[in-house]
């Protein structure tokens, strides 16, 4: 039951929005949708626990033995949460943000958030490729109707990118739907689907490049920095806050279980490919202007490292990885917003415009900071208890060699990311106030309110994260304990 | 009469037939090279439902009957294509005041 | 019954709340307010942690468990505190200290506006509720928490003038160079909790712990906690940070150089002393660290001019002496030094700040002179800071600072002779400032001249105290040979810091060395007396100019390692992902656009060629079904 409301509202709720006329209405009414959705996923976390509410199997296409089956496990149970979350978030913050064709950009983003949402608990191939797309579709129109000056050609990039993506998956969905047994899309016939050693290392790029672009990863990731600076931002709050994470789920659902060899295998490979973006990503991210842009890149050394987690196959880590999908949602959303007030209120968001917003806002200054801290994983913050139980579970991993290469490799971006960091708040926040900044004024109480929430949650998490540790743990050691299992013959070769 | 006979009599029409809606501009021409085709092969069809009863009249005494019905069924579908095809030669000229298919390049936009 | 201990979680929990009513009501509550609230939580912590004291002195130690930090798939890490010998000793400093620089910050900071003053003290609130959690914590990772914390709250004041780029730049430093040190102290939890699965200390350091631990695991993971702790605490290669954090205000200064911060790094070691006992080799690359630390800074230290650097580099060099305590195996020298030294730096630092306060925030000795006269409270105190930071008996420092050229010593002859003439040239550059400062003329403006005033009561009581405490506070460790039963912090410790068993010098070596050490030292007084007495502007020359610029070490750091990274990061942005990278991406869009453009030509619009290209295609697969399928 839940499962299927998770889907359905945002679904509904944004068709109907498509025949609002009045802006003000639309704009309420889609707030209106997002909290119940909220409503429905808290539900389903701390009162309709039972299984039975959790799980729905209906009819769907019979013929080729795919169904509509949904599952709120302890992974969806993260991401639906991070997607009800975000988007009242998203809502609120960007409550002042005039768009043209209000009525269809608010339903684009729900239906957006259904097409994640659908993602996040599909349990049928499918079904979880069609709301992939789903999910994607919104977007470029999104991007492209709503967008920046170059939005055109960014949204081409967009699409060529993630198309490439979709349809390398479709195929390797296909292929491995033939050798199921009774030709089944399920995802317990997928799990015990009969591949041959060969199939499956092919199998996995397959996969792996739709994930991977996703992500993204490097040298995948030309199309994030632009589509982020791009996109209006409440756009790029759900893609970056939300939709990135489709691609570390993908793998921890569909390509992991799927494919346990190869991805074994392809460990090291991915890993390496994963710390050079990491270090690469750092390092653009120091020499970057615009706010948006080094924002982009933080996210993709931080995305990196949860790619390295998957990959060194460790339970500590991967529980590391589900919490901090989460965790990394919300600091980007944080600071998205708080991005977008500062552009909206002072005009620019570029680094050597600004200046000295610390005596104009003081009140976004302290926010910000505090956010942008979290990004850099302070401890008592949420991010340093899923980056600390990542990093442990690189360094105590037992599928590659080169633990402590990764892991030193991987921290040093911890620096880099300290560099880039400090560097924006001061050029943003301290010194003399430009002349950009000089008629700025500080936040209002209901933008001031929905950064609060974040912060709350912020430390909440950074100083008791048990819940989330719990919801995550079963999930996280079937995949984990699935993989190591399958190879032990090879781990005991490698001794 | 061999059957060849009747075939290189269709193809020989066939061909004119394509040659003329290749070659003529004029929009009527066309059309009735398009019938002429049209025709080619239904003179085909007789042809061989012809052989084919001769083949098979012992056996089967209605055998290749059905080549010759579908010769109606093509006649009539013909007469209602013509009517349709120069109903819109008329507003062609109607509006261009032609009936030079040159003139009909719209596609390329 | 639970232990009466486990309410310790009260000590950080005052400061956290004047952080937070102080953070978040500074725009309403007026600055008295917030001064008397944050000092008082830092007088209610005090108070407890005397009594936490002197609960542990009657031989009551806990462990007190809270919650569960992380509890995932059999890692579990419990938000704990302990509380023994060293732990309470540090609670005694940090918020006993701290007190006094919160006092004293009141009135320093009288003519910051309000919103700004709370501002001020939420930090300084923060800072010490990070100092705690660093010393109470059971195991690593919480101490790691109080680790980050304090690295934050330095950034946050160095950086509390916020409007100079200049300071902001120095607090970006601090914080970065102090990341680099966290990262190896993150890599060594990494490889504890590999090895070892636990990061708690009891288990660690029984035998438990120490069993699944190899000698190489062991040497391993002492040096990266050592290199954490050169980040935190300012030693050889991440110390330059420390003296550009004087950018903060003064009091701030003092609460970094003396209660707070810089002692974590010793405090961890001291903690870790049962790893750091297994490994002989980390002990001299920590003895040797310590050694060159304390020499290089103390050299840096002859020729500065600005008041608050001289005592950077002299804290940077004292921390030395105790990273050489530490690694000849004399933790608890170590910790008695931390101890003094917390006492006559913070009274160093808070009279440098009357100094400043006087002089309408001139920093420049060059500027200074004959203050004695018209600061009588200050200089008085100041001179027995001075006295006891250069080791002369009966003063604090002497007896610390003896405990460590004693160990030094027993272990190794050329470590003892560098480190006495580096004690040696620490009286020199410490009386240099004395007397370039508060003897000979005025050499400041007119102005500056009628300025000048002693600082108020506020400022003065607190310095009194500490000059008090700089007289007094070394007495708790009088070596045997002085008196029997006089090393009270040696036994007080014994329970954290196993005592040495190995063979001790002679009584009579012990009084030779220590007659030599007060005899060079008082002769580099007299050398520091007759030089700067009446000290006269020269501009520096050949290696003074090299001291003076500080071997220009942050010159080769900028060279080094920071151009190259920014290099990088311009060439990847600009040619890897601009020209490589998205140009491939941007090249397959604009070769599928291309051809599109001229497949286009195709579709003349012609009916005509239409079919004449159906009748070919047609042909063609004619005549490849005919000709060519064979």
């Amino acid at each position: 039951m839940i499962p299927v409301l998770l889907i359905l509202v945002p679904l509904l709720t944004g068709l109907v929005t498509f025949f609002f006329k009045d802006e003000k209405m639309a704009r309420s009414w889609a707030l209106l949708s997002a909290l119940l959705t909220l409503i429905v996923s808290l539900l389903g976390l701390a009162v309709l626990k039972d299984p039975k509410y959790l799980a729905q199997q209906y009819e769907w296409m019979g013929s080729i033995n795919s169904s509509f089956s949904v599952k709120l496990d302890g992974l969806g149970q993260v991401l639906c949460l991070l997607n009800a979350v975000a988007f009242p978030v998203i809502f609120i913050a960007t409550w002042r943000t005039p768009y043209q064709k209000a009525n269809n950009f608010f339903a684009l983003m729900l239906l957006m958030q259904a097409g994640m949402m659908g993602v996040f608990l599909a349990m049928d191939a499918l079904l979880f490729y069609f709301f992939w797309e789903l999910a994607l579709v919104p977007a470029y129109f999104l991007c492209s109707q709503w967008g920046g000056p170059r939005r055109i050609q960014v949204t081409f990039k967009f699409f060529i990118y993630t198309f490439v993506g979709s349809l390398l998956m479709l195929v390797g969905l296909l292929y491995i739907y033939f050798h199921t047994k009774e030709n089944s899309f399920d995802i317990t016939a997928f799990y015990h689907a009969s591949l041959t050693g060969k199939e499956q290392n092919w199998l996995f790029w397959l996969l792996f490049i739709a994930f991977a672009i996703k992500m993204p990863i490097f040298p995948f990731h030309t199309w994030q920095p632009d589509t982020y600076e791009q996109s209006p931002t409440a756009t790029t709050m759900a893609l970056s806050g939300v939709m990135v994470k489709m691609g570390i789920f993908g793998m921890l659902r569909w390509l992991f279980p799927v494919l346990p060899d190869a991805s074994f295998q392809w460990g090291d490979t991915v890993s390496t490919m994963a710390v050079t973006g990491m270090i690469y990503a750092s390092l653009i991210a120091i020499r970057q202007d615009d706010l948006k842009r080094l924002v982009a890149y933080s996210s993709i050394a931080h995305i990196g490292l949860m790619c390295i987690a998957i990959f060194s196959v460790n339970n500590i880590g991967m529980q590391g990885v589900m919490i901090q999908l989460f965790n990394h949602g919300i600091n980007i959303i944080g600071l998205w917003i708080a991005i977008e007030l500062i552009e909206r209120q002072f005009g620019t968001r570029k680094l050597s415009e600004l200046g000295g917003l610390a005596q104009k806002a003081p009140g976004l200054a302290m926010l910000f900071v505090i956010i942008a801290l979290a990004n850099i994983a302070l401890p008592l913050t949420n991010a340093f208890v899923g980056e600390f139980l990542m990093f442990t579970g690189i360094f105590s991993s037992k599928a590659t060699y080169y633990n402590v290469w990764l892991t030193v490799m991987a921290g040093l971006c911890i620096i880099l990311a300290a560099v880039y960091t400090l560097n924006m708040v001061r050029k943003v926040f301290y010194g003399n106030t430009s002349v950009a900044v000089a008629n700025g004024r500080d936040i209002r109480f209901n933008e001031k309110f929905v950064l609060g929430v974040i912060v709350i949650i912020i430390f909440w998490l950074g100083i008791y994260s048990q819940p989330f540790l719990r919801i995550t743990e079963k999930v996280s050691a079937d995949i984990t304990n699935g993989i190591l299992q399958k190879n032990e013959v090879i781990q005991f070769l490698r001794k | 009469m061999p059957v060849n006979y009747y075939i290189f009599l269709c193809l020989a029409l066939f061909c004119i037939g394509i040659v003329g809606v290749l070659t003529r501009r004029n929009a009527i021409i066309i059309f009735m090279c398009i019938e002429l085709m049209l025709n080619a092969v239904n003179l085909l069809l007789v042809a061989f439902s012809k052989m084919h009863h001769a083949a098979n009249a012992a056996a089967n005494a209605t055998a290749g009957t059905d080549g010759q019905l579908f010769v109606f069924f093509i006649m009539v579908v013909a007469a209602a294509e013509v009517s349709v095809g120069l109903a819109i030669i008329v507003m062609m000229y109607r509006n261009i005041h032609s009936v030079d298919v040159n003139f009909l390049n719209r596609l390329k936009h | 019954m639970q232990n009466a201990l486990h309410i310790a979680w009260l000590i950080p929990l005052f400061p956290l709340l004047g952080f937070l009513v102080n953070g978040l009501g500074r725009k309403y509550l007026s600055k008295p307010v917030i001064g008397v609230i944050g000092s008082g939580v830092i007088l209610a912590s005090f108070v407890m942690s005397i009594w936490v004291f002197m609960q542990v002195k009657n031989g009551n130690t806990h462990i007190a468990e809270y919650f569960n930090f992380i509890n995932a798939a059999g890692l579990k890490i419990p938000f704990a505190f302990q509380l023994d010998q060293l732990s309470s000793l540090f609670l005694l400093i940090i918020t006993g200290v701290g007190f006094l620089i919160h006092v004293y910050s009141v009135s320093y900071m009288h003519e910051e506006k309000a919103e700004h003053f709370g501002r001020y003290f939420s930090y300084l609130n923060l800072f010490v509720f990070s100092m705690l959690l660093l010393v109470m914590g059971a195991n690593y990772v919480i101490l790691f928490i109080g680790w980050e914390g304090v690295g934050l709250c330095s950034y946050l004041l160095i950086g509390y003038w916020f409007k100079n780029d200049e300071y902001n730049k120095a607090a970006n430093k601090a914080f970065i160079m102090n990341r680099i040190g966290d990262l190896a102290f993150l890599i060594a939890i990494f490889w504890l909790i590999a090895k070892t699965g636990t990061v708690s200390f009891d288990v660690l350091f029984s035998m438990n712990g120490i069993t699944k631990l190899s000698q190489a695991d062991i040497t391993i993971i002492t040096l990266l906690l050592l290199a954490g702790a050169t980040g935190k605490s300012a030693q050889i290669p991440l110390f330059t940070w420390l003296p550009d954090a004087m950018a903060g205000p003064t009091p701030v200064s003092a609460l970094i150089h003396a209660a707070t911060m810089v002692t974590a790094g010793i405090y961890m070691i001291a903690r870790s002393n049962i790893l750091y006992s297994l490994s002989p080799f980390t002990m001299h690359v920590v003895a040797i660290i310590g050694l060159a630390t304390a020499l290089l800074a103390a050299t840096i230290a002859l020729k500065q001019n600005d008041i608050k650097k001289v005592l950077a580099y002299s804290t940077v060099s004292q921390l030395g002496f105790m990273f050489l305590a530490l690694g000849t195996g004399a933790y608890v020298a170590a910790v008695f030094h931390v101890m003094t030294h917390a006492f006559f730096k913070a009274l160093l630092f808070l009279g440098s700040g009357s100094v400043i306060h006087a002089m309408g925030g001139e920093q420049d000795i060059r500027n200074m002179g004959g203050l004695s006269k018209k600061l009588r409270i200050t200089y008085i105190t100041f001179l027995i800071g001075c006295i006891a930071i250069a080791g002369i008996p009966p003063f604090s420092g002497f007896f610390s600072k003896d405990a460590i050229l004693l160990s030094a010593f027993e272990d190794n002859k050329i470590l003892y002779g560098v480190a006495l003439f580096t004690a040696l040239l620490t009286a020199f550059y410490m009386f240099r400032l004395l007397f370039i400062t508060f003897s000979g003329k005025f050499r400041g403006t007119e102005e500056q001249e009628h300025h000048l005033h002693e600082s108020p009561p506020a400022m003065t009581i607190p310095l009194v105290i500490l000059a008090l405490l700089s007289i007094i506070g070394g007495w708790i460790g009088i070596p045997e040979a002085l008196m029997n039963g006089g090393d009270k912090i040696t036994e007080f410790l014994s329970p954290v810091i196993p005592v040495a068993t190995g063979e001790a010098v002679s009584h009579s070596t012990e009084y030779g060395l220590m007659a030599l050490s007060t005899g060079l030292v008082l002769a580099a007084v007299l050398l520091a007396w007759l030089q700067f007495r009446n000290y006269q502007r020269r501009e520096a020359t050949g290696l003074g100019k090299v001291l003076e610029n500080k071997w220009y070490v942050d010159e080769l750091y900028e060279k080094v390692i920071v151009n190259p990274l920014r290099w990088m990061g311009g060439f990847l942005n600009s040619i890897i992902e601009r020209r490589l990278i998205d140009a491939i991406v941007n090249g397959v869009g604009r070769a599928v656009n291309y051809s599109s453009r001229q497949l286009r030509l195709l579709q003349s619009g012609q009916v005509g060629s239409y079919i004449l290209l159906m009748v070919l295609s047609i042909l063609l697969v004619f005549v490849f079904q005919f000709f060519l399928r064979k």
